[in-house]
């Protein structure tokens, strides 16, 4: 063979050297910069912990809800049922691509349904976790300098003195008096906005601390055994007299009951993309999946379509498994 | 149309007749691994509290675990195992390398700054 006949071979066009089509390598391309961006992310979240390596929340004390199960401290469980769904969403989005191959379309049709079913109780759950963390739950004063003091008292549990967290409305002595109303534009200055007034006044918080004497405060500091410090009696009262400034309950963008506000930024930041992506994968799906029961790819001879839309939503899946060690285990 | 797979998962040791059995092999092996990780979150054993490398070995496992995970969903669910070497690097090394060169930069920083604080150069804790 001479050297213009093999040139022409591998130069001429028409080779497939990654024997893939355009469109599945493209996918793949996307999904190495999608995943980048996920890791910048996860990254700057593990730079802000390390950081206050000292001082993180624990996220088992955070995410400690289940649906319809008030009061029952369940850390993890939810989270650990919503790892569950995506996953299981994940095996009907691989049996409709593998039922595709076989050009079964009643199969890709049902696998397809199913995956959009589970991806969208999947969305469900993260709305309901969100809703959760922002609510809030037990409450906490904000110091002057940014950081949180939460509350709890001692209890005896088989003989042991475990610290239980209290809700600061359980103590707190409602004045009736307020020290102010809430700025409203139609009130006071039109071009003047304000956000809700806190729930309780400092002083509101104070006098239920003085009529309740065994209720402690604890800071945001990790002891030498991973838990949050409690302080003594005397140093919770001096705590919250001398640094504390605000009531706060639940979690935005400001302010976080839980600790750090960064946490609650990332939570928002990294659970919303992460769950902006879910909701695309869905739409996305629900588009192949008239285009499937349209006939479609029977007509054009190849289920190739669900083949890409099942590697994107196999990759938010692969996301999902590194936030849940991130944020919630690690 | 010519679908090669695989079928075989943990270097050959387990297996499979056809994708359908592996599929659900592999989910089998995913929710087995899941199920590992929450219980050892929820027990937190003592023996797993011992430092390693500066970090808790259950954090080390579960950060192995997970990438035992991510291995598994991109080879199996996405057929990265029935791709081509040359896609399987460009895709892999590429992203492995990045985001391992960008964690530890930021890993690296995030401790300095918290250094910073804890040797009382900058207040914040007040």
């Amino acid at each position: 063979m001479s050297t213009a006949v093999a040139e022409g071979k591998t130069w001429g066009g028409g080779n497939q050297p990654l024997k893939v089509s355009y469109g599945k390598m493209m996918m793949w391309f996307f999904i190495v910069s999608d995943a980048l961006t996920f890791s910048g992310f996860l990254a700057a979240y593990g730079f802000s912990r390390f950081k206050f390596i000292d001082a993180w929340p624990i996220a088992d004390e955070v995410f400690t809800h289940f649906p319809f199960l008030h009061g029952v401290d369940a850390p993890m469980y939810y989270v650990a049922f919503m790892t569950f769904v995506l996953i299981i969403s994940s095996v009907t989005m691989v049996l409709a691509v593998d039922a595709g191959h076989h050009m079964n379309k009643g199969k890709v049709t049902i696998y397809m349904f199913l995956t959009i079913i589970f991806g969208l109780i999947f969305v469900g759950s993260q709305a309901w976790e969100w809703n959760t963390f922002i609510k809030g739950d037990y409450g906490a004063i904000q110091t002057k300098g940014g950081n949180i003091l939460q509350f709890g008292h001692y209890v005896d549990k088989n003989g042991e003195q475990v610290f239980k967290r209290v809700a600061v409305r359980d103590f707190a002595v409602a004045a009736k008096h307020q020290d102010r109303t809430q700025h409203v534009s139609k009130n006071g200055l039109w071009f003047v906005d304000e956000g809700t007034l806190p729930t309780f006044t400092m002083d509101e918080v104070i006098h239920g601390l003085q009529a309740n004497k065994d209720v402690l405060v604890r800071t945001q500091i990790i002891n030498e055994e991973g838990e949050k410090t409690v302080l003594s009696r005397e140093e919770s009262m001096n705590q919250v007299m001398k640094n504390g400034r605000l009531y706060v309950e639940g979690a935005n963008l400001h302010v976080n009951e839980y600790g750090s506000p960064l946490f609650a930024d990332f939570f928002f930041f990294i659970t919303g993309f992460h769950g902006f992506h879910v909701f695309s994968g869905v739409v996305l799906n629900i588009i192949i999946f008239f285009n499937v029961v349209l006939g479609t790819y029977e007509r054009r001879g190849s289920y190739e379509m669900v083949e890409k839309v099942g590697l994107y939503w196999h990759f938010v899946d692969l996301v999902w498994v590194f936030v849940f060690t991130f944020f919630y285990l690690v | 149309m010519a679908h090669e797979h695989k079928l075989e998962i943990f270097r050959g040791l387990w297996k499979f007749k056809s994708n359908t059995q592996k599929i659900w092999g592999v989910l089998i092996f995913l929710s087995v691994v899941t199920t590992i990780e929450v219980a050892l979150g929820i027990i937190k054993p003592e023996w797993s509290m011992a430092k390693v490398l500066g970090m808790k070995l259950l954090n080390w496992i579960f950060i192995i675990l997970t990438i035992v995970k991510a291995y598994y969903i991109t080879w199996d669910f996405m057929h990265m195992r029935d791709e081509t070497k040359g896609l399987r690097r460009m895709v892999v090394w590429t992203a492995i390398f990045l985001i391992l060169y960008l964690t530890f930069i930021l890993l690296q920083e995030g401790g300095y700054v918290f250094e910073v604080y804890d040797n009382g150069f900058i207040k914040r804790d007040f």
